[in-house]
């Protein structure tokens, strides 16, 4: 299981937590599998999300893998100018 | 003048890297070769123009095109009725680039026509008869807030709220970022300092207009010559907005006369094809000034509320903001980053930002260089002002002793890598400027700015020529020396001069996909991608001089731009140069290339620190610049000509943001002030020669050491400035910005 944190707004798409556990190996894992769980996150991830892993910000490499102590993030999808 | 930390100094001696190389484009820039987007012209070419919606808010009954449709030399005119369905994730888009039940803003274009001249096109614009419903408008981000505001979007419903609401507002989404408790934090503070600040939308100010060249054949083929920081993305967006097959349209982007963050997406293009589509001939379409300002994409206006907490010793004890950005008349601010960054630069134990995404009737707002960052760091960043001055602490220390460091828990979640703040702070406390002297009426600002940089999606081809000199093709349109800063990283890993080294921006038909130009990606991404091209064509050099001595290809190394034995055991063999084994190509197995395509990861985020000495007028509220400093940190100054232009070109622009620049709406909805005589960016009169100071700390994420800088430098001028201005003027500045009406009436003159 890999402790996956939202930002302050996906709160109560997680049941008012800061972090949620979920299976996975690869960050596409965790983003389907936090889809497959609650509502609110699907719909955050299918609008775009970033996710960090260990501070590295991933914006859409999904196949990147995560393991247990990994520190997750998922953030909104970044742009620039 | 550059710096590099003794801890973390990079270990890598570089033979090109850090040189001030010719810049490619230079010649042709200034002997007017350089072919931007109105400088293209093809056989039997229409001009495009476009019909726009005078009013704020409206809904259209009718468009009426019959008169114009008769009128002699009209070949096409569209509506939204040629732009059928689409993708959801286009939708706003296709709405922005033409009204389908509404016009949303002043500006909004409702119809299009493509005619044999300027003058045709115009006159057919006079004939098309739009029916109008003016509907009641907002354009103020507070107002649009309010309960009782005009409704812009019926099918608007705020989300990120723990329930959503029934009913329908301006406000699209809540964001909330932070952790700790700051309730808790403010108790421990000595002094506690709230403020609420506004800033006004400004526009990227690019002095090239939107412009571009559509050509559909009969055979359902196109192509468009584009002034973009993105081919491949108008491609992708035309070609989904229209139904075309993305392997059907070809887009060159030209030359680019300023973007940042601008021309990250499309306005007419999309029109110019449809016209082209329709009409059966290509069709130029170039944007007046003013309609840059009416029509395309400014940025946001915000009002912020900020408090922070404060003790005697400097620590700060607790952050909280709630930033409320307008984004015109579709979601998508960029508050959420606002919200991400503005506390970013400081260790907190306790802190919260709150963003609120709200529509209006304005143009759809696009990116400006860190978008949405700026506005944040000029209201968190007075504020931490404020307190050193009540204090009566040194701002460069309080900064120092609160700053980011690497392994620091960054406010919007994650723990940073290796970062250079407080390698900015400590440049500009031991810089002359910090300790000038000032005059009457004058006083000193500083500030610090983070923005995270990205890499993204990025190919790169590099060719070696049969001369021994090599072609590199990159997907990313230079918009800020990057051909020459990419040619610097592949010269130096092939060993051969910088000027043996052509780096072009090619079609979206010779390259795979390339990302946009922007998030401070290119220089890091494509330079990344290029590195790694080279060192695929230095694998395929080895095994041609294997192939030529007659040795296994592992016992070739490449040094210095030679293929040398890799040990004695090897035999004895003179060196073969890059030159030497192009030349023998064909008879060696054919051409030799290097290629590469990256999602490039590990951007590794950037900090700067700005100081500012101005003056004000007390008699007129003028501000004059009297010296700046910027000190920021860019990993690895690739091209240090270039990084110092990026540093310089965002602290003016940002000087214009902070004293100037400012959409002026009138009652009615309408810009007031759509031309650069009115709406008033810098010019070098207004301005000292911006001193810049590179910081070296190497972004491990990178073969280099390279992060991006084009965007941080804008983030602390509107503060650093706001500062120094309150300094001077003895009374807290806290709106944006401070022209002379708005410097006498913090003043009590007015």
């Amino acid at each position: 299981m890999v402790r996956v944190q939202v930002w302050g707004s996906l709160k109560p798409a997680i049941g008012g937590e800061d972090s949620v556990e979920v299976e996975g190996e690869t960050i596409n894992d965790l983003l389907k599998a936090l889809a497959a769980a609650y509502p609110g996150m699907d719909e955050a991830v299918r609008r775009g999300v970033s996710v960090t892993v260990n501070g590295e910000m991933y914006a859409n490499a999904v196949m990147v893998p995560v393991k247990p102590d990994d520190e997750v993030f998922i953030l909104p999808k970044l742009v620039g100018g | 003048m550059n710096v590099q930390p003794d801890n973390k100094s990079m270990k890598r001696d570089f033979d090109i890297v850090g040189k001030r190389t010719a810049r490619p484009d230079g010649i042709d820039k200034v002997t007017g070769r350089a072919r931007f987007g109105a400088d293209m012209s093809m056989p039997g070419m229409l001009w495009g123009l476009v019909l726009r919606s005078p009013h704020a808010h409206a809904k259209i009954r009718r468009i009426d095109t019959s008169a114009a449709e008769k009128l002699n030399g009209v070949h096409a005119i569209v509506t939204s009725k040629d732009f059928g369905p689409c993708d959801d994730s286009l939708l706003d888009i296709r709405e922005n680039v033409m009204a389908r039940e509404k016009a949303l803003y002043d500006g909004h274009a409702v119809a299009a026509v493509a005619a044999v001249s300027k003058s045709v096109a115009r006159q057919a614009l006079k004939l098309i008869k739009v029916d109008y419903q003016v509907l009641p408008h907002v354009t103020d981000v507070d107002e649009a807030m309010k309960p009782d505001a005009p409704v812009i979007n019926d099918k608007l419903f705020t989300k990120g709220l723990d329930k959503t609401p029934k009913k329908p507002s301006n406000i699209a989404e809540r964001f909330e970022f932070g952790h700790g408790d700051v309730e808790k934090g403010f108790k421990e503070a000595d002094l506690v300092i709230e403020r609420t600040f506004r800033t006004a939308a400004t526009h990227q100010g690019y002095i090239e207009p939107h412009a571009c060249v559509a050509s559909m054949g009969a055979d359902g083929r196109g192509e468009m010559w584009v002034c973009t920081q993105g081919h491949f993305m108008v491609r992708n967006t035309c070609a989904g907005l229209l139904g075309i097959d993305v392997s059907n349209l070809r887009v060159t982007a030209s030359e680019i006369g300023g973007g940042f963050g601008g021309k990250t997406t499309v306005f007419i293009e999309p029109v110019a094809l449809a016209l082209s589509l329709k009409a059966n001939r290509p069709v130029k379409m170039v944007m007046s000034r003013e309609e840059v300002l009416r029509a395309s994409g400014p940025t946001s206006s915000s009002s912020i509320d900020v408090k922070i907490g404060m003790k005697k010793d400097g620590t700060i004890t607790a952050g909280d903001a709630t930033l409320r950005y307008q984004g015109g008349a579709f979601p998508g601010s960029a508050v959420p980053y606002g919200a991400m960054a503005c506390f970013a630069p400081y260790d907190l134990k306790n802190v919260r930002a709150i963003g609120w995404d709200v529509i209006t009737n304005r143009p759809k707002q696009a990116a400006y260089r860190a978008p949405g960052a700026p506005m944040g760091a000029y209201a968190i960043e007075s504020v931490i002002d404020e307190l050193c001055r009540e204090l009566k602490l040194d701002p460069l220390d309080v900064r120092l002793k609160n700053a980011s460091t690497d392994g620091s828990k960054a406010s919007y979640g994650p723990n940073f890598g290796v970062i250079g703040l407080k390698a900015t702070l400590e440049a500009a406390r031991n810089h002359p400027h910090w300790k000038a002297k000032l005059g009457k009426n004058q006083g000193r600002g500083v500030a610090c700015g983070f923005w995270f940089n990205f890499g993204g999606e990025t190919s790169v081809s590099l060719n070696v020529n049969v001369d021994g000199t090599v072609g590199l093709s990159v997907g990313t349109p230079d918009i800020g020396g990057s051909r020459a800063s990419i040619g610097n990283m592949a010269a130096e890993e092939l060993g051969i001069p910088y000027d043996k080294v052509r780096c072009i921006i090619a079609d979206t038909a010779s390259l795979g996909y390339n990302d946009v130009t922007d998030g401070s990606r290119v220089t890091f991404a494509s330079g990344m991608a290029a590195i790694q091209a080279a060192r695929d064509a230095i694998g395929k050099l080895c095994e041609r001089a294997a192939k030529i001595w007659g040795i296994p290809a592992d016992a070739v190394v490449w040094e210095k731009g030679h293929a040398r034995p890799a040990s004695p055991n090897a035999g004895k063999h003179e060196p073969l140069s890059l030159a030497d084994i192009a030349a023998q190509a064909g008879a060696t197995g054919g051409p030799i290339a290097g290629h590469c395509e990256i999602n490039a990861e590990g951007a590794g985020v950037s900090f700067a620190t700005h100081m500012v000495d101005t003056e004000v007028d007390p008699e007129t509220g003028h501000v004059k610049i009297l010296r700046y400093t910027v000190f920021q940190d860019a990993g690895k100054a690739v091209h240090p000509s270039y990084v110092e232009g990026q540093f310089q070109g965002g602290a003016v622009q940002g000087i214009g943001w902070a004293l100037n620049e400012e959409y002026i709406y009138g009652k009615d909805g309408r810009l007031q002030n759509p031309g650069f005589l009115d709406y008033r960016i810098p010019v070098c009169s207004d301005l000292p020669m911006i001193d810049t100071v590179i910081i070296e700390v190497p972004n491990p994420g990178h073969p280099y050491g390279v992060r991006g800088v084009g965007e941080t430098s804008i983030v602390p001028p509107l503060a650093a400035i706001s500062n120094s201005v309150s300094d001077a003027a003895g009374v807290r500045m806290t709106r944006l910005p401070m022209s002379p009406p708005n410097v006498l009436k913090a003043l009590g003159r007015i």
